[in-house]
């Protein structure tokens, strides 16, 4: 099974690259979570990560982040060595105790330094620090509140400045937009299109429905079954290229620029057969994705 | 006035001092350690290295060495157990504890029985259990104060790395810190707090000055430096208004028979946790 990898315009190729993942494969206990993904991400570029559940966008920015090794292939960073402050994360699932006593600006200050041994000391450099980026997320509102005791959107605006901090190359967030309602999700989605621009930054936005991001994604990376396809939207989000990732026909409707892929009816002419048979059922295309 | 508060003799009696002294020193430590406790839901685990705890300090009562050993050499024992089977997963932890809180209540059992039977008294029962802070021998002090300044020390040391591990371990790994081993010696300096708080108010009530200052601090800030002074300071209050009681006791009914320290530490612990949780919520700004 080969993977649809689609190289971008001749624009960005000249560009150093934030992110390149080499033809990454990921086995686990027999199953394959990721096969022969490939793709790369380019600074200031804003991609997004779309797959349903357990397509491996989890799985991927574990690879990314070095905490799951990988079965064959390889990643690099665009600055060459790691750090650990090449890369900002933004994980999943966040849940705080609302008597947590930690304030918003509190975790922010952790992105600095919460790898430091020691207690703090106050600073007017790294207080400065810390009000930059309560402005540069809009959190002025709610930086001293307790972070547990703030809304899902307000958490992420904490969170992205959490990892934004330390002057990461590359951003990465996993599914921010889960749990937000409509406002929400178009606030966060602005705001971190805005900060990949200004800031030079990689994003990388892990998301099952790709419509909230479509007005600012400049890359898709197109996960499905473990495989990826990745190039513009234009170029991923047809029904040959996808088709051809989830191994049986589906449907791409235009619908007022919007987009949805609808599941093929039977025919699995492709149906990949190297699956284990407890692979969760929800690998498949959704029947129709969300408008 | 002063005299119907603080009955005569209160000041210039010895093992008020002494009591004093442990006591503000425990209290400390256990806010500093106590206010992790309750960030990372590890009231149950603090609660079983204490009864575990009771088995160490039973046999060193048998064995006529001073309990504080008995209570740090088993309860740090007990957390390299209890990390060993697991404690970071929510149900290893529910096992871990559970398992090695059997084991040391077991043991225990058998030592305070034999305790029981060769001295004839129910004395180390009593002490092991409940605590007697006004019992206890000068020589001690010194012990405090080391074992205190390690478990403190261990807070200081960790203190970024801990409370972004215990916000969240997955921010955390994200940065590479090693989660496991903050984890762990957390645990240590959680066993050692334990045991400090087990001398002095028992191992059965040992978690109650660990966990209430601690929860009671999290209720009146909302940040996590000034939770841990408010927690020292909650428990050093609530150990020496305890201890000035238990000796005003002396002269309650029944005559000229003190009641416990711990007791009053305990309760006073618990009011001021009411009391903090009664203050009116402020919003997000509390």
């Amino acid at each position: 099974m080969t993977t649809e990898v689609l190289t971008p315009a001749a624009s960005t190729a000249a560009a150093q690259k934030a992110l390149s993942i080499d033809d990454v494969t990921v086995r686990l206990g027999g199953r394959t979570v990721l096969e022969h993904v490939s793709f790369s991400l380019t600074p200031g570029e804003f991609t997004g990560l779309i797959g349903s559940n357990g397509a491996g966008k989890t799985t991927l920015f574990r690879v990314i982040l070095e905490l799951q090794p990988t079965t064959s292939g390889s990643i690099h960073l665009g600055s060459g060595r790691r750090s650990k402050a090449d890369i900002g994360y933004v994980p999943q699932k966040f849940l705080l105790d609302p008597d947590m006593p930690l304030r918003g600006r509190d975790l922010i200050a952790l992105g600095l330094d919460g790898q430091r041994l020691g207690v703090p000391l106050p600073s007017k450099t790294r207080r400065a620090r810390v009000d930059e980026m309560v402005d540069a997320v809009d959190a002025r509102d709610f930086a001293d509140a307790r972070v547990g005791r703030l809304s899902g959107g307000e958490q992420q605006r904490i969170l992205i400045a959490h990892a934004l901090i330390s002057r990461p190359k590359l951003l990465l967030l996993d599914e921010p937009l889960a749990n937000l309602d409509l406002r929400a999700a178009q606030d966060v989605v602005g705001l971190l299109s805005r900060i990949a621009a200004e800031q030079r930054i990689a994003v990388l936005i892990s998301a099952h429905e790709m419509n909230p991001l479509l007005p600012v994604m400049d890359r898709i990376v197109y996960l499905a079954a473990g495989r990826a396809a990745s190039g513009t939207v234009d170029e991923v989000v047809r029904s040959e290229v996808l088709s051809k990732l989830y191994g049986h026909h589906v449907d791409v409707l235009r619908v007022h620029g919007r987009v949805i892929v609808v599941a093929g009816t039977g025919h699995d002419e492709h149906a990949p057969e190297e699956h284990a048979p407890d692979e969760p059922a929800d690998d498949g295309p959704p029947a129709v994705e969300i408008v | 006035m002063t005299s119907a508060i603080f009955e005569p003799g209160f000041f210039s009696s010895s093992s008020v001092q002494l009591a004093g002294a442990v006591g503000a020193i425990v209290a400390i430590v256990a806010g500093c350690v106590g206010v992790f406790t309750v960030i990372r839901g590890q009231s149950f685990a603090g609660e079983a290295l204490g009864d575990i705890g009771a088995a160490g300090g039973s046999s060193a009562y048998l064995a006529g060495v001073a309990p504080l050993w008995g209570f740090m050499a088993v309860a740090v024992a007990a957390a390299g157990v209890m990390e060993m089977i697991g404690i970071q997963r929510t149900r290893g932890r529910d096992l871990a504890t559970g398992i090695v809180l059997g084991a040391g209540f077991g043991l225990a059992a058998l030592f305070l029985y034999l305790g029981t039977t060769y001295d004839n008294t129910t004395g180390a029962t009593v002490t092991v259990l409940f605590g007697s802070v006004f019992a206890l021998d000068t020589s001690v002090l010194p012990l405090v104060a080391v074992f205190g300044a390690v478990a403190t020390g261990t807070i200081l040391l960790l203190y970024r790395p801990l409370l972004l591990v215990s916000v969240s371990p997955e921010l955390a790994s994200a940065r590479r810190l090693p989660v496991r081993v903050i984890g762990g010696l957390y645990l240590l300096a959680m066993a050692l707090a334990v045991a400090l708080s087990a001398v002095t108010i028992g191992a059965i009530l040992s978690t109650a000055l660990l966990v209430g200052p601690a929860a009671t601090a999290l209720q009146l800030t909302r940040r996590p430096g000034r939770a841990i002074m408010t927690a020292g300071l909650i428990g050093v209050g609530a150990m020496w208004l305890g201890i000035l009681l238990a000796y005003d006791s002396y002269y309650w009914p029944p005559l000229h028979h003190g009641w416990p320290v711990s007791f009053f530490v305990v309760t006073i612990v618990l009011l001021a946790y009411i009391s903090s949780r009664a203050i009116p919520a402020r919003g997000p700004q509390t």
